[in-house]
């Protein structure tokens, strides 16, 4: 006889109805921590793209650029600074900075390379206009103003940029959130399933429970409980990942274009809340699963 | 009755267990007796026809009604069902447990039990380490533990020689004496002949009720007869 050593019960009679399951469910609470995790990234990175464009939509909205044409026979440079001391008249416009042909040879270089711009190429020149803070973009009066003054010279409200930088923050919400539901209902549909399997493992226990005449409130209540724990310490688990692997990448040296898509760290009451709450949910959505699985393998009995 | 789409097990039965009667359960193995008990301690439902409990019938009763009923009836069952990750107390301690009475409540009553049934000091052990017929005993005090109105027993005896199987009958024969209305499967036919109870007898899926000896022969002489024939296992008990 291969009698396996037989583990001494609890003594006194307090022993848990539902027996501990040594090492049954670490795959579950793994798959569930890293769910977990990933959806806590997904939300991070979401949250952090909204909150780059909002900074981005901000810096646009509240600046106004002119560009200077050049003209044959004018000095541009000179139009520029006419053009900047114009702008800082106008109501709403807190100060205005010409930029010179070093500027505008630096914006270029990219396309054109340093040393291949011929000295006598005429470029635009800009000027950075910032506005007082609340006040509407008094994109036409500047315009006349300058037209008035004789200046070849356009102003640009940025609307298209914004426009372009809030499409793109919208679309990384939509995935963030997009991710986070999907990611949530994996989790849900992993932990329902375990919640089965580990019903079915556990089938002489509901068993006698239930022809002891125990309610099935009072037996889902069991692996309820025995769901929510599990499900609240692989979502803490997960949940302190996320955390570690934003701290790096905002420690971390990395792309400025590549951070718009990775979570960042910042100790804001949303992040804490979301990295609070995430344990909570996942325990809770295990305590569900558990609880409908118990109920509908009790349905099925008499 | 019949499992899934199986063929019939039982059909065509009826029968009363008037209260605090005792009734032996018997029949050919497969024929039945484990599925007929698995009806009156309503573990399943019948494919047709009733089964009416303390005068109510459960085929009207709202599900949730059922677990009070069911605690109304022990089951010593033919396999146990005892859980090994508990105790011998624990186990049978579990339909009180179920009700939601705290352990202070009722430790001492069913330490008392356990010792009645001969195993106060293997309360505390892993019934997965006990013979045979401690599980036995550890299975019936968990079904009378609560107290039940009927007691159902499938096989009670199956595991023990015929020594313990006496005493184990003694054993719901005293309980039978408080009150409680006790089913009693078995294939064992020496233990039938040995009390003067009706016999329901299962086979081919229909039942058979003998009545007890005592109404079967006629009666004049025969109160003292049966009395006499009954002697040796009520002496036996005391
Ligand atoms: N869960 C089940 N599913 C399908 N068929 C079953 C099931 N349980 C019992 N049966 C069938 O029902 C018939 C009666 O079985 P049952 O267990 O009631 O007999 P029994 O009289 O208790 O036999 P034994 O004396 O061996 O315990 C058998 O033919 C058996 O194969
Ligand atoms: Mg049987």
């Amino acid at each position: 006889m291969s009698d396996r050593q037989i583990p001494p019960p609890p003594k006194g009679g307090a022993g848990a109805l539902l027996p501990p399951d040594a090492g049954r469910d670490r795959p579950l609470f793994l798959v569930a921590a890293i769910l977990v995790f990933l959806a806590c990234i997904a939300a991070l990175g979401a949250r952090g793209a909204i909150v780059q464009a909002q900074a981005w939509t901000s810096d646009l909205e509240t600046s106004l650029t002119i560009q200077i044409r050049p003209v044959e026979g004018r000095d541009t440079e000179a139009d520029a600074r006419q053009a900047a001391e114009i702008a800082t008249e106008i109501e709403g416009i807190a100060a205005a900075t010409a930029h010179g042909r070093d500027h505008a040879e630096a914006l270029i270089a990219p396309w054109l390379g340093q040393d291949n711009l011929p000295d006598d190429l005429p470029l635009p020149l800009l000027v950075d206009v910032e506005l007082n803070p609340g006040s509407a973009p008094p994109v036409e009066a500047l315009q006349s103003a300058l037209d008035e003054a004789g200046l070849a010279a356009s102003v640009d409200d940025h609307a298209r940029w914004a426009g372009a930088v809030k499409r793109a923050a919208g679309l990384a919400r939509t995935l963030g959130i997009s991710l986070l539901a999907l990611l949530m209902g994996a989790a849900a549909a992993v932990i329902a399933f375990a919640a089965r399997a580990s019903l079915a493992a556990r089938i002489d226990v509901i068993d006698a429970l239930h022809l002891s005449g125990a309610e099935d409130g009072f037996i889902a209540q069991l692996f309820q409980r025995r769901f929510f724990m599990l499900g609240l310490k692989s979502g803490t688990a997960g949940a302190l990942i996320a955390v570690i692997v934003s701290l790096l990448v905002s420690w971390g040296d990395t792309p400025a274009d590549m951070l718009f898509f990775l979570p960042r760290w910042s100790m804001n009451p949303f992040e804490l809340l979301m990295l609070g709450l995430a344990p909570l949910l996942s325990g809770a959505t295990a305590a569900l699963s558990a609880r409908l699985a118990v109920a509908t393998d009790l349905r099925q009995r008499w | 009755m019949r499992y899934g789409r199986g063929p019939e097990v039982l059909r065509d039965l009826s029968f009363d267990l008037p209260r605090g009667s005792f009734q032996f359960l018997t029949g050919p193995s497969g024929a039945g007796k484990t599925s007929l008990l698995k009806l009156i301690y309503l573990a399943m439902k019948p494919s047709s026809g009733s089964i009416s409990f303390f005068g109510q019938d459960t085929a009207t009763l709202p599900r949730e009604d059922l677990p009070l009923l069911r605690r109304r009836v022990g089951v010593v069952f033919q396999e146990f069902k005892l859980l090994n990750h508990l105790s011998v107390f624990d186990n049978a301690a579990l339909p009180l447990r179920v009700t939601g009475r705290k352990r202070s409540e009722y430790a001492e009553d069913v330490a008392e039990l356990l010792a009645w049934v001969g195993l106060g000091d293997r309360m505390d052990a892993n019934p997965a380490t006990l013979s045979g017929g401690e599980q036995q005993r550890v299975a019936i005090a968990r079904a009378v533990v609560a107290q039940p109105e009927i007691l159902i027993a499938d096989e009670p005896t199956g595991n023990v020689d015929s020594d313990m199987a006496m005493r184990l009958l003694r054993l719901f024969v005293e309980l039978n004496k408080l009150g409680t209305t006790i089913v009693f499967a078995t294939h064992d036919l020496q233990l039938v002949r040995l009390l003067d109870a009706p016999v329901m007898t299962l086979s081919n899926g229909h039942l058979h009720i003998r009545p007890p000896r005592s109404q079967r022969l006629r009666p004049e002489p025969l109160e003292s007869e049966v009395y006499v024939e009954d002697g040796p296992a009520e002496d036996e008990h005391e």
